[in-house]
């Protein structure tokens, strides 16, 4: 099918987005990569009165990279991260889990702020900022505010970002000691996973200290996994973790729809689990 | 459900773009994919529609040397750009070098999807990735129903080898 009518608007600076998005009198949508929300616009889906086009606005595809968090702005396409050598040495969890998402073609355009801001609860990126505590920076017409991932992510679909805020950029506290990786389940590569987790753990001989866990796919929305933190913490990685995938199992209630029922969910978390812990106590990904 | 109001008549925008070298302009309204702009309004009927949803690559165009979905881009965001579809690849009626990897390895049935293929591999060979990388996560970007994949993969394989790559 095809998109409905629209007003296309193409501010050039961030103060004319925000004055956009700040109208009352209409209900504007942020495009930004489009690859989610083009669709949704081809399948009427959605129906917005305005479409504001952020892509020839300057300045909000950043990497900055301090000692004690990375700050990525939120228009920075995915094929641009994953092959960033600074972002690789820094966070290369990040660019770890965007080879996880789609396909090549549309990571061309994808950008970490729409992919954030769409809020799929099976895809990646979301859980990585969820693992990592990340701070989400929006900004509108009258002000600025910063939001903790745990609480932006709220349904499916759906985040705390009001409607005449824009999201600017995303910034990811390094967590030093700790290492991470995303392990996935899905049809084909390329597709959203079933169920995907971002594992990090703190080793001190060969034993966890700290855990960070975070799923897609297990909830209506990228969930932290404290039990199984906590269960996981004076284990070693190669050791028996039969209580970990318990804990887990026992915390979450994944929803059983058309992709998988919720009892096929639990045992793709406690398989990922199982290949996460194999993965970092064999060396893995920082 | 919502009932759909009458659209406001909208208004028309003036695109240019450098389409497969020469600069091409026409009026088109903002909703427009750039994939019908390229069929409807510049007649270039060679980018084929399949999905309209991203997954099936078949309308895979470069813009900027990039490989990307032309049904998820709204033809108004082509303006200024550089845009090369399938018809750019034969020079003179010589097919290009893949294009010929593909005749001779048979990497196309019905011919559906190819379009989209010969841009992305295209991209990837002018990108210098590897034929690994091209027949896995390349490839892994588009759809074909007909062929089961192996002789498009040939065709990767045979002409990569052919460059000495
Ligand atoms: C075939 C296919 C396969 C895919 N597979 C995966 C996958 O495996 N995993 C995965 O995670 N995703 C996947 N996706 C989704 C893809 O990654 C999307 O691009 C992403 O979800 C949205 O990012 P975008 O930049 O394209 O945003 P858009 O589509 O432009 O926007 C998405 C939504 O976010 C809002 N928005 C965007 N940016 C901002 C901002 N800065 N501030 C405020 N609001 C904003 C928009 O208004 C819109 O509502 C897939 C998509 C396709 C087409
Ligand atoms: S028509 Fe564009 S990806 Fe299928
Ligand atoms: S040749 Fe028919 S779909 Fe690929």
């Amino acid at each position: 099918m095809k998109p409905p009518a629209f007003d296309y608007q193409e501010p050039r600076t961030l103060d004319e987005i925000v004055e956009l998005l700040a109208r009352t009198d209409q209900d504007a949508t942020v495009l930004a990569g489009g690859q989610s929300l083009v669709p949704l616009l081809n399948l009427r889906l959605a129906r917005p009165d305005v479409v504001v086009d952020i892509n020839r606005v300057p300045g909000l595809d950043g990497v900055e990279v301090a000692d004690d968090a990375v700050v990525l702005g939120a228009m920075a396409r995915l094929a641009t991260l994953e092959r960033d050598p600074v972002l690789a040495d820094a966070l290369p969890i990040v660019p770890e889990a965007i080879r996880l998402v789609a396909h090549p073609q549309i990571r061309n355009r994808t950008t970490l702020g729409g992919s954030l801001c769409h809020a799929d609860p099976a895809a990646e990126l979301p859980a990585v900022a969820v693992a990592l505590d990340a701070r989400l920076h929006l900004r509108a017409r009258d002000g600025g505010r910063t939001e903790e991932a745990a609480g932006f992510f709220q349904s499916v679909f759906t985040t705390s970002r009001r409607p005449e805020e824009l999201l600017t950029a995303v910034e990811f506290p390094r967590h030093q000691g700790f290492r991470f990786c995303f392990e996935e389940v899905s049809r084909r590569h390329g597709d959203f996973p079933f169920v995907g987790l971002c594992f990090g753990v703190r080793l001190e001989d060969g034993v966890v200290t700290a855990a960070r866990l975070a799923g897609a796919g297990i909830a209506e929305r990228p969930l932290r996994l404290p039990a199984a933190e906590a269960a996981l913490v004076g284990h070693r990685l190669s050791g028996d973790l039969a209580e970990v995938l318990d804990a887990a199992s026992a915390e979450v209630d994944p929803p059983s729809d058309i992709h998988g029922t919720a009892s096929f969910r639990r045992g793709l978390l406690r398989a990922v689990i199982r290949r996460a812990a194999a993965r970092l106590d064999q060396g893995g990904s920082r | 459900m919502t009932v759909p109001t009458t659209p406001a008549p909208a208004r028309m925008r003036t695109v240019t773009a450098t389409v497969n070298g020469v600069t091409r302009s026409a009026e088109t309204e903002p909703r427009a994919l750039l994939s019908d702009f390229l069929r409807h309004d510049l007649g270039l009927t060679g980018t084929h529609v399949g999905c309209e949803q991203g997954v099936c690559g078949a309308c895979t165009v470069l813009v900027d040397d990039v490989p990307v979905r032309s049904c998820l881009l709204l033809a108004v965001q082509a303006d200024g750009r550089r845009i090369e579809t399938v018809e750019a690849l034969a020079q003179d009626g010589e097919l290009s070098g893949f294009q010929r990897a593909m005749r001779d390895e048979h990497g196309l049935q019905c011919g559906f999807c190819t379009p989209g293929i010969l841009m992305s591999v295209t991209a990837a060979e002018r990108e210098g990735l590897t034929a690994e990388q091209t027949t896995t996560e390349v490839l892994g970007g588009h759809v074909c129903r007909c062929t089961g994949y192996q002789g498009i993969r040939a065709a990767i394989e045979h002409h990569w080898q052919e460059a000495g790559r």
